[in-house]
């Protein structure tokens, strides 16, 4: 089989196109609801007629062959931007409907379907197909990731998806969204922050000595197993405990439920992938390189930053981008303790059977998560040795 | 410049090195040479402390090194490995400017000086000097592992199987160069070696290791015309040592001068084992000589040859 960038046709775009095509003939675009509550129904194609828009129409003309075509700088570029421009058409369409919907019955609901968070997916997977072979370096790769996405940011801002029902059921929570982003932020820093700051010393000890090393993530790893909602459960009694015998804790805020409890949790979670990239990062300094740098004179302490420190940085700041993701997810969870942030948005549309609700605190954890990756990669990417 | 007396090392249990008594002198090239498992990687890195002995006494310039601190002691002596061990997050100049940093050499003193040993290892400074070492291939990596070691003016340059890594073409070409920077700064050298050849060719003095022991030491000649045991015999090779004895001399000294001889000549640097194989492959028995300039310097006979291993003896 001949190398891949050699092969006549692209099988990824191949798979990709026919994904497209079966989850728009198989799934609702759009669904209505006569209110907020109650499960919709599609709308039928007629009702999205509207939408024979020359940002569908044009670039699904021509994603549809582009597999067939002949891998190239030009077809790779002209693809990730009809795959950016293809979803920001189906997102304006989708507003234009829930406008159009709206104004016939306004406390009528337009969401959207099955196939429109499919095509997402296929379109994100198609543009980032064709960014990695066009720009090889990650950080090049970012800059362009962010131009090619920054359209739909401008369309979100612009109003025109409004009437959608996700975003009339953020018109309504603005201050409740906002809080909740703040307090999402400040779990996420609230926890790395300690647990950095604890986990790369303790990381360099373990290191140092093999034998602490064992019994070190030997408890991490127990830790690791306990499932968030037990740990998060456990903590609430001696926290209690502890703001009811030292009152100067339970104003700083500590508590048997609250902020300290999940922060505590998280933070333990956090651990684990920190020290644990940070020894990593440390043994695949090459034994050679740090015999040498001994040999010629360096202490211990130059050796450790001017040699294996900046050596296993990259493998740190991978545990570091590890460690936020998880800890972005595993923060919804910490709402069942009164943590509050994204997951109390969830929560309170999963108790009223409000999906879109469930939606409007799940979306802006999947975004942090991944702006957080691709920030983290950035900076890792920087780092890279130029060849 | 550096004594050994009754030195011995233990890892787990078992002796490395065996009560070692050891002289390196001034502006010598030593080689430590034997098989794995000698000792003879131990014997060096006890110089600059890597490895501490557990009895005896290492001396280094009068005093015992445990009398330096180590990083003092280290930053006086050159230390060149086979993995090269280069910063690979460094230039190839901030590299070879290590030693000088640490020692707070001025900026352009430190930039002289990178500039002047690139130039004496043949790495091109415009070329090379802001280059990755990942950049650069095996043997250029050697050299400026060898240009880091010998940075800070160290009065001893330690070699731990400097060119063990490398091909035969390019280490032949290292081992010309450290020899030339040997003859040119009459700097002290250890080198840590299992390659005969290598020894023969730079050292003036060998130690032959075995098992912890120094099983007999001297010059290559001496080596090579008086084995002292079966060891060292077998260590030499036993068929070859005609062969290897007329390599450590030069044509231009067994030269008949006044006798010119049409023909491709031989050059009067070239060993007598070129020579030999020169006769050999030519199936004659007398060659012209010329000098380094090309000049006729007169002729080699085959029966110079033998002559030369009688001398020798």
């Amino acid at each position: 089989m001949p190398p891949f960038s050699q092969r006549k046709h692209d099988r990824v775009l191949l798979a990709l196109t026919l994904l497209m095509l079966a989850s728009l003939y198989a799934w609702p675009l759009l669904t209505w609801a006569p209110n907020r509550l109650l499960t919709g129904h599609a709308l039928p194609w007629s009702r999205l007629a509207n939408g024979w828009h020359p940002l569908l129409w044009l670039p699904g003309m021509l994603l549809l062959p582009a597999w067939a075509l002949r891998p190239r700088r030009l077809v790779w570029l002209a693809t990730a931007l009809a795959a950016a421009a293809l979803l920001a058409g189906l997102c304006g369409l989708a507003g234009a409907v829930a406008a159009e919907e709206a104004a016939r019955t306004p406390f009528g609901r337009t969401s959207f379907g099955a196939a429109f968070w499919s095509m997402a997916l296929l379109c994100w997977l198609t543009a980032a197909h064709c960014l990695t072979r066009l720009f090889p370096r990650h950080s090049s790769r970012s800059i362009a990731h962010l131009l090619l996405w920054a359209p739909l940011g401008l369309l979100l801002a612009s109003g025109r998806m409004d009437e959608l029902s996700v975003l009339k059921e953020y018109a309504n929570r603005q201050d409740v969204f906002d809080d909740a982003l703040w307090r999402h932020v400040q779990i996420l820093l609230a926890t790395l922050l300690p647990a950095i700051a604890t986990g790369w010393p303790l990381g360099l000890l373990a290191f140092r000595r093999p034998a602490l090393r064992q019994a070190l993530f030997a408890v991490l790893n127990i830790i690791q197993t306990i499932p968030s909602i037990a740990l998060f459960g456990l903590l609430i009694a001696p926290l209690a405990w502890l703001a009811q015998t030292s009152p100067w804790l339970a104003r700083a805020g500590v508590g048997g439920i609250g902020m300290a409890p999940a922060v505590i949790a998280l933070a333990l979670y956090a651990l684990l992938p920190i020290v644990r990239s940070m020894v990593a990062g440390l043994e695949q300094v090459p034994a050679a390189v740090v015999e040498a740098a001994a040999g010629m004179g360096l202490s211990q302490r130059q050796i450790l930053l001017r040699v294996e420190l900046p050596l296993a940085l990259p493998v740190v700041l991978a545990g570091i981008r590890i460690t936020a993701v998880q800890t972005v997810g595993m923060a919804s969870v910490a709402a069942l303790i009164g943590a509050g942030g994204f997951g109390a948005i969830m929560f309170q549309g999963l108790a009223g059977s409000a999906l879109d609700l469930v939606l409007l605190g799940v979306i802006p954890v999947v975004a942090l998560a991944v702006v957080l990756d691709a920030l983290f990669s950035f900076f890792e990417s920087l780092l890279e040795i130029r060849p | 410049m550096i004594e050994f007396s009754r030195v011995s090392k233990r890892y787990h249990g078992s002796l490395a090195v065996d009560a070692l008594d050891l002289v390196v002198g001034e502006g010598q090239f030593t080689v430590l040479l034997g098989t794995s498992g000698s000792g003879k990687s131990t014997t060096l890195k006890m110089i600059n402390r890597l490895v501490e002995r557990d009895e005896g006494e290492i001396r280094f310039a009068g005093r015992d090194v445990r009398h330096f601190e180590p990083q003092d002691l280290r930053r006086r002596m050159g230390y060149a490995i086979q993995s090269v061990g280069l910063f690979p997050h460094w230039t190839v100049e901030k590299n070879i400017a290590t030693v000088p940093q640490l020692l707070g050499w001025s900026y352009a003193r430190t930039a002289a000086r990178v500039h002047e040993l690139m130039t004496m290892l043949q790495l091109d400074p415009g070329r090379f000097a802001r280059r990755y070492p990942h950049q650069l291939s095996g043997g250029q990596q050697q050299r400026v592992g060898v240009a880091r070691a010998l940075a800070a003016d160290p009065e001893i340059l330690l070699m731990d199987e400097p060119f063990g890594a490398l091909d035969p073409v390019t280490r032949a070409a290292l081992q010309t160069e450290i020899g030339r920077i040997h003859r040119q700064t009459g700097r002290t050298v250890v080198m840590v070696t299992h390659d005969l050849d290598e020894a023969l060719g730079l050292a003036t003095h060998i130690v032959l290791m075995n098992q912890g022991r120094i099983e007999q030491q001297g010059t290559p000649l001496e080596i090579l015309s008086g084995p002292a045991s079966d060891f060292v015999r077998d260590f030499v090779g036993r068929s070859d040592i005609g062969i290897r004895l007329l390599a450590l001399e030069r044509v231009a000294q067994h030269t008949r001068t006044g006798e010119i001889l049409p023909g491709e000549p031989l050059l009067s640097h070239n060993t007598l084992r070129e020579a030999l194989s020169a006769f050999v492959a030519r199936r004659v028995d007398r060659l012209p000589v010329v000098d380094e300039q090309g000049c006729p310097a007169g002729t080699l006979h085959f029966s110079d040859l033998i002559d030369a291993r009688h001398d020798a003896r």
